[in-house]
């Protein structure tokens, strides 16, 4: 049987453009809101990864952190985060949903517990920032045999040989990172360069669902159209941080927001 | 789980970065697997190259200033009518603490590297000076990343950074101490890993850069040996090193060259930050039984909520304030070779301040942790046993926190 993130790639392919996935902070700025952000995202995008928040981030920008330590100030802990997905998914219009986040939160609830757990709320994929290839061989197993989607990461400092290795050994999705960055970076290197690189994993793998993030805006986003899918995440973060400023409702900033990207990539 | 003897602790790990199958590792972004492997294929090319050891030594002597001392504390012992305490003072090197051994070894690497310039972490400021020091020294560029807690509490230490030329990044995030300094550090190094080179400031982190300062404090201990052999004709059949722990680079370096003698012969003490009296925060993962945690790239005792959240620390020196420690120091007390306990804030300003009164010799707060542990222990011991207390830091650095703790400060 396809996995729905399989699913949801093969709609955008048939509809000639990259997929759309969204990265938002559970519990950013509150439980409520943001299961309520998720919905109403959902009318655009076309798959949803949701950060667990930890408070020693080391590869998250000042947009991602930011929504984590209101999270985290607001109380967020792990079963609040998969309470939210479990009523996402129950909602009508629900895409796949990609849990993202650092091992330390997987170990402390313990791997086997926390993928149980996943599958149980209805998480599709997992992405764990800081538990590289071939350190992750176990857990991407497990993950697989809970039907969950494990996403490798790669890299512009990727050696070939060790792309080959990771596609080999990856499940329905891969994530490269277009560029030495932390999320939220401006875009360092040109499109082009990225896309160059980007094909070195499609050349690879022809047929593997390749997403690009880091550096994803509504201003640079148009000129990744060739992507399988692309992720746009501290833009939408700080989107959040911006209508708490202006006391307005993060909500409706965010579905315009996504509107809006979904708009230049059709 | 065992040391093995002979073979150099830091080395003593699996294929995966592990002491004893579970502390440490490798818990990085895909963007550092490569910069962390040409550093480890550069350390050990560099750790076997004759003229590379030469080129260290040259420095550890010349620069640094080797011996540094190994002292009596007639006055100190005489008070406590015990056992014989002496003082391996480490603060006698050039910058005034142990941190310049390390900084040294990654000036080199940055060098052998090609790259013009490194980042680093600080709490107490001594590991920001000290690369500062030898980012002057070999031409590098040096970006150092600071809490802004520890900015305010630690400033003779980042006007000697600022005067070295090197750049103080104040970070602003969470408890704005050495926790959020090194995340801080990582994530520069993610951004610029092309260019910059990394080092960490203590015996944490990925298994290269614990292996790395290791490998540099390791100084401590070589010297050591020959001293007690030079004061005792041999090495004391009753020993007790006592030192801080924080991330446990000094630590590290003192005992490396004891770990294979019985601990009934060597007993190896560490400190760690009890923190104020009645606060229930601390810095002490290793002798309050924190679980293991996952931080900055590796796996070891840490405090931590149920969640896994790192929790708030709190002490009076900001160079043990840190949530987590080396994963050799976990590894160290699983096996049962090192003992663990910690002094509070009020036992370690105490402790400055009898040394201070008795004896000629300043330590700061952190290694002020290790001799209230000496303080304690002496009275019941007979003078047949030798405490060495590692004076790891000058306390002219907290300065500020004495004259406001204590009513004065002198030197």
């Amino acid at each position: 049987m396809k996995s729905e993130i399989n699913l949801a790639f093969e709609k955008c392919k048939k509809e000639n453009r990259p997929a759309l996935l969204t990265y938002t902070v559970a519990g950013d700025n509150t439980k409520k809101k943001s299961l309520e952000i998720l919905k109403s995202i959902s009318e655009y995008a076309d798959i949803l990864e949701l950060g667990f928040a930890h408070n020693a981030p080391t590869a998250d920008g000042p947009q991602i952190q930011n929504s984590s330590y209101r999270a985290l100030k607001n109380g967020i802990k792990l079963k609040d985060v998969f309470q939210i997905v479990k009523n996402y998914k129950k909602s009508k219009n629900a895409k796949p949903c990609i849990l993202m986040g650092y091992y330390q939160m997987v170990y402390r609830y313990g791997e086997k517990k926390f993928v149980k757990k996943c599958k149980q709320s209805g998480v599709n994929g997992l992405i764990i920032v800081d538990l590289p290839f071939p350190d992750n061989k176990e857990f991407s197993k497990l993950c697989k045999k809970n039907s969950i989607t494990f996403v490798q990461l790669l890299s512009p400092t990727t050696s070939k040989e060790r792309m080959r290795k990771i596609i080999a050994s990856s499940h329905d999705m891969v994530y490269y990172i277009s560029m030495l960055s932390i999320t939220g970076g401006k875009l360092k290197v040109s499109p082009k360069k990225i896309l160059e690189n980007y094909s070195k994993i499609k050349r690879i793998s022809k047929s593997k669902n390749a997403v690009i993030g880091f550096g994803i805006t509504n201003k640079t986003i148009a000129a990744f159209k060739k992507a399988d899918g692309l992720v746009v995440g501290s833009a939408l973060c700080k989107g959040i941080s911006d209508s708490i400023k202006k006391r307005q409702n993060p909500v409706i900033k965010l579905n315009r927001m996504v509107k809006e990207l979904k708009s230049k990539i059709i | 789980m065992k040391i093995k003897k002979g073979i150099p602790l830091i080395d003593q790990h699996d294929k995966n970065g592990f002491y004893g199958g579970k502390f440490g590792g490798n818990y990085i972004a895909e963007t550092l697997k490569k910069p962390i492997d040409d550093l480890t294929k550069l350390f050990e090319k560099c750790r076997k190259d004759k003229n590379f050891i030469k080129e260290r030594d040259n420095l550890y002597e010349n620069y640094v200033g080797k011996p540094t001392r190994l002292i009596k504390l007639q006055n100190l012992t005489d008070h406590l009518g015990g056992a014989q305490i002496y003082a391996k003072m480490v603060s006698d090197a050039n910058g005034g603490a142990h941190k310049i051994y390390n900084a040294i070894t990654h000036a080199m690497l940055c060098k052998k590297a090609k790259k013009k310039y490194m980042c680093t972490d600080t709490g107490a400021g001594y590991n920001g000076k000290m690369f500062s020091m030898v980012a002057k020294k070999f031409g590098l560029g040096c970006k150092v990343f600071m809490g802004t807690r520890d900015i305010e509490r630690q400033k003779p230490n980042c006007d000697a950074i600022r005067k070295n030329g090197a750049e103080i990044i104040p970070v602003t995030s969470g408890s704005k101490t050495l926790v959020d300094a090194v995340s801080e550090c990582i994530r520069y190094w993610v951004s610029n890993c092309d260019k910059a080179h990394m080092g960490i400031g203590s015996l944490v982190g990925p298994n290269i850069f614990v292996k790395i300062c290791g490998f540099s404090t390791a100084q401590i201990s070589r010297e050591l040996k020959i001293q007690l052999e030079e004061e005792f004709g041999e090495i004391p059949n009753k020993l007790k090193l006592i030192n801080c722990v924080g991330g446990g680079s000094s630590a590290y370096g003192f005992w490396s060259e004891f770990f294979d003698y019985d601990k009934k012969h060597i007993e190896l003490i560490g400190v760690e930050a009890g923190g104020p009296k009645n606060s229930k925060l601390h810095a002490a993962p290793l002798s309050k039984n924190s679980k293991i945690a996952i931080l900055h790239g590796a796996a070891a005792y840490c405090v931590q909520d149920s969640d896994g959240q790192i929790n708030e620390t709190e002490s009076c020196s900001s160079g043990l304030d840190y949530p987590s420690c080396s994963p050799i120091h976990c590894f160290l007390k699983d096996v049962g070779r090192a003992r663990y306990t910690f002094a509070t804030d009020e036992e370690a300003f105490a402790a400055y301040k009898l040394v201070t009164e008795l004896e000629e010799i300043s330590p700061s707060l952190e290694p002020a942790h290790a001799f209230a542990e000496a303080i304690k222990i002496a009275p019941k011991l007979d003078e047949s046993n030798i405490v060495v207390v590692d004076s790891c830091g000058d306390s002219i650095k907290d300065m500020d926190i004495i004259k406001k703790r204590l009513g004065s400060y002198s030197r």
